[in-house]
């Protein structure tokens, strides 16, 4: 069965053309226009007075599918539309155009159901930084309706795994390192036990065995609890061993979706040294860009 | 009967959190204290400056000054526990915003209203054990005789009140929403507007025409003529009905208002990508 499907999803920001009290009166739906424009910068049709919107196209149509217990990674350059995508698949962001089912709801008529069912980490630790990590886990733990008890007996248990110091669970946030507070974050996002866990650059600032113990737990939770995981990252030899398949996004389009043997096949070997991932990625994301038409439809 | 439980159960995540940064934050909150002490303190002295000022009552024989004193403690302690309320109300998303955290609490799978429940149900705690603590204080300094007093009925008067503050207060926590650079601050308009038109330190009949008339629509009026006459005349609570039900009529018009307001600010904070301060 199918996790997440991702169904012709387009999401543009900027200045709208009136302002949100115009739009309130006209009713609540101000959809997007479909205009289907491929450039990432569009500028104003130069429309008389009203004020000129400038519009970045963050996801632009993009379609795909994640099975149940995969390991999907989402590989692209800063500002290619990875941290957006995930945000529309978490319901924080309501899309232009498209539909996103997760587990078989939808996120924008269902945002409860899907919700009860995922978790994300974000590239930036978001934390009440005067608590604890033992108070901010509680009150995120709670959110999700779990037992106070169990919780706390957990959150040691997780954080002691990912090996910070007793003490540091009951001292205030602001006093930990930024790669201790991103493990608070991971550490959360495992205690209400999604069906769908979305990571977002989880192990960017972690030191080489914490980023090993964080990749071990992605491959744990999907062997023990069949967990589907959707993560991006840029480091591309943890997508490379981690991930079942890669969807490679620039500019907002997926340009490339593969195992990462195939994604490797792509490019022929140089001088007879192997492909890697990373070449792979230069490759496809660099000025000289394949043909996208080619790479798009997988 | 689950899915109730889970709602209730999480309503408290809000109470214990508000709980714990108080804790942590508790220089701030004494620091606070002493400021709404002497706050409360200092307007009330005025009372007591009017006897001095009209020569000891020889130029205005009828100034009662304990009476004055009491007129503005009570009007100090009305608009603290109030506009209390109000702010925890409208810092809502605020906090979490500043905190980095709002993200996570709008995509955890809980109504709105149940979010809503328990800040409100904290801030009405918390603006009571505060507001109690300065009047302790303040009754120790003025030697107040409360002995005639309906204290009842004014907590009454007081808690009915506060339904409309926890409307107007839901309906501006939703600035931050719409305005992530300055919507925090908007707030404090409606707080200013409502102090003057109110009656807080002076009755309403003082105010000139236009004025006047917003009076009337203004929740805090009802209530501090209410609290005053159960305090300083010692009104029984049935005949202070006439202070209660325009209050709670307000508050069953204005807290739908607020989530209905909310709801839209919500909806068009996820469509624009308003919610997370960094792209
Ligand atoms: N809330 C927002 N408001 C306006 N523009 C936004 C917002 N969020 C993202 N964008 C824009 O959308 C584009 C895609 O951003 P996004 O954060 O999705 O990229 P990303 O692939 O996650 O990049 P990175 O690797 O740096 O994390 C960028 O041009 C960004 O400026
Ligand atoms: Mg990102």
């Amino acid at each position: 069965m199918e996790a997440i499907v991702v169904d012709q999803i387009y999401k543009k920001f900027g200045k709208p053309a009136e302002p949100f009290w115009k739009r309130i009166l006209k009713g609540a739906h101000a959809n997007g226009n479909g205009n289907s424009g491929a450039a990432v910068q569009k500028n104003g049709n130069g429309n008389g007075a009203a004020p000129k919107p400038s519009v970045t196209v963050a996801v632009d149509h993009v379609t795909f599918t994640v099975q149940q217990g995969e390991i999907f990674g989402v590989l692209g350059p800063n500002g290619g539309g990875k941290s957006t995508l995930i945000r529309l698949i978490s319901t924080l962001l309501l899309p232009d155009e498209g539909k996103i089912s997760v587990m078989g709801y939808d996120v924008v008529r269902q945002p409860m159901r899907v919700q009860e069912r995922i978790n994300r980490v974000s590239v930036e630790a978001s934390f009440f930084k005067k608590l604890s990590p033992m108070e901010n886990l509680l009150y995120g733990a709670r959110l999700y309706g779990l037992d106070a008890r169990e919780t706390r007996k957990q959150v040691v248990e997780i954080l002691t795994r990912l090996g910070l110091e007793k003490r540091a669970i009951f001292s205030p946030m602001e006093e930990m390192s930024r790669g201790m507070q991103q493990k608070v974050a991971i550490a959360r996002a495992l205690l209400s036990r999604p069906q769908l866990l979305l990571l977002d650059e989880p192990t960017t600032g972690l030191d080489p065995r914490s980023k090993r113990e964080v990749q071990a737990i992605v491959r744990e939770l999907r062997e023990q609890h069949g967990t589907t995981i959707l993560l991006t990252t840029h480091d591309m030899s943890e997508a490379d061993t981690l991930c079942d398949r890669i969807a490679i996004m620039n500019s907002g389009k997926v340009i490339a979706l593969d195992t990462p043997q195939g994604l490797k096949a792509l490019i022929p070997p140089k001088d007879s040294v192997e492909t890697t991932l990373e070449d792979v990625f230069l490759e496809l994301t660099g000025k000289k860009l394949v043909n996208p038409e080619e790479e798009a439809d997988v | 009967m689950a899915a109730l439980s889970m709602q209730l159960r999480a309503s408290y995540a809000f109470m214990e959190r508000n709980f714990n940064l108080i804790k942590r934050y508790w220089t701030w909150e004494l620091v606070w204290l002493v400021y709404s002490v002497s706050d409360s303190l200092a307007v009330s002295f005025i009372g007591l400056g009017m006897g001095v000022l009209s020569g000891g009552g020889a130029a205005a024989p009828n100034i009662n000054t304990g009476y004055l004193v009491l007129y503005l403690l009570i009007g100090t302690l009305v608009w603290r526990f109030l506009s209390q309320i109000f702010f925890w109300i409208t810092d809502l998303i605020n906090i979490e915003r500043w905190e980095g955290t709002i993200e996570y609490t709008l995509m955890a799978p809980i109504h709105r209203i149940t979010h809503m429940a328990g800040q409100t149900f904290f801030a009405v705690i918390y603006s009571l054990v505060f507001t109690g603590v300065i009047l302790g204080v303040t009754a120790l300094v003025f030697k107040i005789d409360l002995s005639e007093s309906n204290l009842a009925g004014a907590l009454v008067v007081m808690l009915s009140g506060s339904f409309s503050f926890i409307g107007v207060g839901i309906m501006s926590s939703s600035l931050p929403l719409l305005f992530p650079e300055r919507g925090a601050q908007m707030s404090n308009v409606f707080i200013a507007l409502l102090l003057l038109i109110s009656g807080v330190y002076y009755p309403v009949s003082v105010l000139p025409g236009v004025l006047r008339k917003l009076a009337v629509i203004s929740p805090a009026t009802y209530v501090l003529e209410g609290v005053r006459k159960a305090l300083l005349d010692g009104t029984p609570t049935i005949e202070l009905w006439k202070n209660i039900w325009p209050v709670l009529l307000m508050g069953l018009a204005l807290i739908p208002a607020g989530l209905w307001v909310f709801d839209i600010a919500e909806r068009y904070a996820k469509r624009s990508g308003k919610l997370h301060r960094n792209g």
